[in-house]
């Protein structure tokens, strides 16, 4: 944002400069910045915030990349056939996935609500779609982070993903499909409930969906009313879209992709209706 | 720059069986500082923040700068400064890079670090707000309202709990604001602060203006006689030589009795008011220590019309 002209009265030679130095400073000369000088410094605002938050680093980051690495080497867990990096790393993108759009933004978002951050940016020129579309950004960036880092490691741990140019670009409509689903719930999540019982539900949730919705192995080995039940969880239908893609080199189902559009629409128009500002 | 910067006509809002506002009305000027006081409970937060546009009115109509809050939300947004009572900064937000943001909300904003030195917050421009100190906090935040070059500005509460420099400081950028052409709407507790920065104070209580004028107008005219005795006297002898009526109240204080001598005539109490007291006094064989005559204060106004009775 170097391109500011900033309105103010020359430098005056005073020792201790006071307000009363430069009368000019406080001249009324109103105007709003384009909007996309305001969503890009709303997004890196919000992006910095993410980064610098010891816990949310713990659950985008060190989590994901420590189970990653462990269950890859060790034999605690019974992911099922074939090389075991193969079949951890599609899940454990899927988790990271969540852990920014769903987690991260409900445990924030709630807290911003709750500090009263909300309704001080509903006082400035930044528009309601213009933060919306600023979190947007800063989600989308930090998954980028999380998908480079987890890439990067899976292929040092020897994951060989069936690569094609359909694979990779279903894979990316999978991710933006699922984190607008997670981001529609997060929002619902943080814009009805009081922010400590968002915390609180927030990492519940993680905790459930790491367990239940096939991160760490295909839900396949589920009991059949199980396996059911949980596909239609949005977690599930990342991450077994994710292993149809990358692991098998097939294209995913498109019951999928149903799943996570109704999850987007759903928590969409509810958070669209339900959310409150204060 | 004939419209008023703020018009408040028989304002009403609501909370489910409670009114809060009652067809409250004021005319906030350009240029100059508008003080609304009143206890806890009055309608002060309601009504700023009906101004704001963060509350829909449910009754009467409010002009910001001729605009509608609501209707005109948008066009108004970049021309209005607003400091809530507290919060509205993320805790993990730096100092520096918070106004840093709300400036390149606006086209023409003040240079962020220049006010942050004006404002004795550079070495704390790196700290996150959460542990910034109250006033810093309170600082930051009115650097906030002011930093897209406003033409009026809301300070809910700008000094509630600051020490007494951070107030000076607070004081000195309203004055500036002021001179700048600036319409500043505040609400305080502190009688103090609306003497010395207002030019316009409106007294609220249960949702409605009480009364208004300058500081000037509110006292003038208001003179109480006071004397102090070691033993009570008969405040209701005193009261019936009073001429036109009157009021004698007392308290009793580091034992000693203080007796507030107020007259019910329409002019104030001039040289034969204070005679009048004097002789009551020595025909009583009362020594009237300590008598003078006081001029009122802005607070003997504030709780002459909203009462001296405890609110939440």
């Amino acid at each position: 944002m170097t391109e500011h002209t900033y309105g103010t009265a020359a430098p005056t030679a005073s020792d201790t400069p006071t307000l009363a130095s430069d009368p000019g400073l406080f001249t009324p000369n109103p105007g709003a910045a384009p909007m996309w000088r305001m969503v890009a410094a709303q997004a890196g605002m919000e992006l910095r915030v993410m980064l610098r938050h010891g816990e949310q680093f713990l659950l985008t980051m060190v989590i994901p990349v420590l189970l990653l690495v462990g269950l890859s080497l060790t034999d605690v867990l019974n992911v099922g056939e074939g090389p075991r990096v193969d079949t951890l790393a599609p899940g454990i993108l899927a988790l990271a996935v969540m852990s920014t759009s769903f987690t991260g933004l409900a445990i924030g978002t709630g807290f911003e609500r709750r500090y009263g951050v909300l309704k001080r940016l509903g006082a400035t020129p930044l528009s309601r779609f213009g933060l919306l579309a600023a979190k947007t950004l800063a989600v989308l960036a930090v998954q980028t982070i999380q998908i480079t880092v987890l890439t990067v490691v899976a292929l040092f741990l020897g994951w060989s993903p069936a690569l094609s140019l359909t694979g990779v670009l279903s894979a990316v409509a999978l991710v933006l499909l699922a984190t607008a689903a997670f981001s529609s719930l997060a929002l619902l999540m943080a814009g009805t409930l009081r922010a400590e019982a968002t915390l609180a539900g927030a990492n519940l949730v993680y905790v459930l969906m790491l367990g239940l919705g096939g991160v760490l192995f295909p839900t396949t080995g589920f009991p059949a009313v199980m396996e059911r039940a949980v596909s239609v969880l949005p977690i599930t239908a990342l991450a077994s879209g994710l292993r149809d893609v990358l692991s098998h080199g097939a294209a995913p189902g498109l019951g999928v992709f149903a799943v996570l559009a109704v999850w987007t629409v759903v928590g969409g128009l509810a958070a669209s209706r339900l959310f409150r500002w204060e | 720059m004939d419209t008023p910067a703020l018009e408040v006509v028989d304002l009403v809002k609501r909370y489910g069986a409670t009114t809060a506002v009652t067809g409250l009305s004021f005319t906030a000027r350009r240029g100059a500082v508008t003080a609304l006081l009143g206890p806890n409970g009055a309608g002060k937060t309601s009504t700023i923040e009906i101004c704001e546009g963060f509350r829909h009115a449910d009754g009467g109509s409010v002009r910001v700068l001729g605009r509608d809050p609501v209707a005109d939300a948008a066009e108004l947004k970049p021309r209005v400064g607003v400091m809530p009572q507290s919060g509205g900064v993320p805790t993990g937000a730096r100092a520096a890079e918070w106004l840093r943001l709300m400036a390149s909300f606006h086209a023409h904003p003040i240079d962020p670090d220049l006010l942050l030195e004006r404002l004795g917050l550079t070495s704390a421009g790196r700290t996150p707000f959460r542990r910034l100190s109250g006033g810093q906090q309170q600082r930051l935040s009115l650097a906030c309202a002011v930093v897209g070059r406003p033409e009026i500005v809301f300070l809910d509460e700008p000094t509630a709990g600051l020490d007494p420099q951070a107030r000076m400081a607070t004081w000195d950028l309203v004055s500036a604001l002021r001179a700048a052409g600036v319409a500043v709407i505040l609400t305080t507790h502190h009688m103090e602060e609306a003497e010395r920065l207002a030019d316009h104070v409106v007294i609220i209580d249960h949702g409605s203006v009480v009364t208004e004028g300058t500081p000037a107008e509110l006292t003038r005219g208001r003179r109480d006689v006071c004397f102090s005795t070691e033993t009570p006297i008969d405040s209701e002898a005193l009261r019936a030589a009073l001429p036109d009526g009157g009021e004698v109240t007392s308290i009793v204080a580091g034992g000693r009795h203080e007796y507030t001598v107020a007259t019910h005539a329409a002019e104030a109490p001039g040289p034969e008011f204070l005679a009048t007291v004097a002789a009551w006094c020595a025909s009583a064989g009362v020594l009237a220590e300590d008598l003078r005559v006081r001029r009122r204060t802005l607070e003997d106004v504030f709780l002459e019309t909203t009462g001296r009775e405890l609110r939440d």
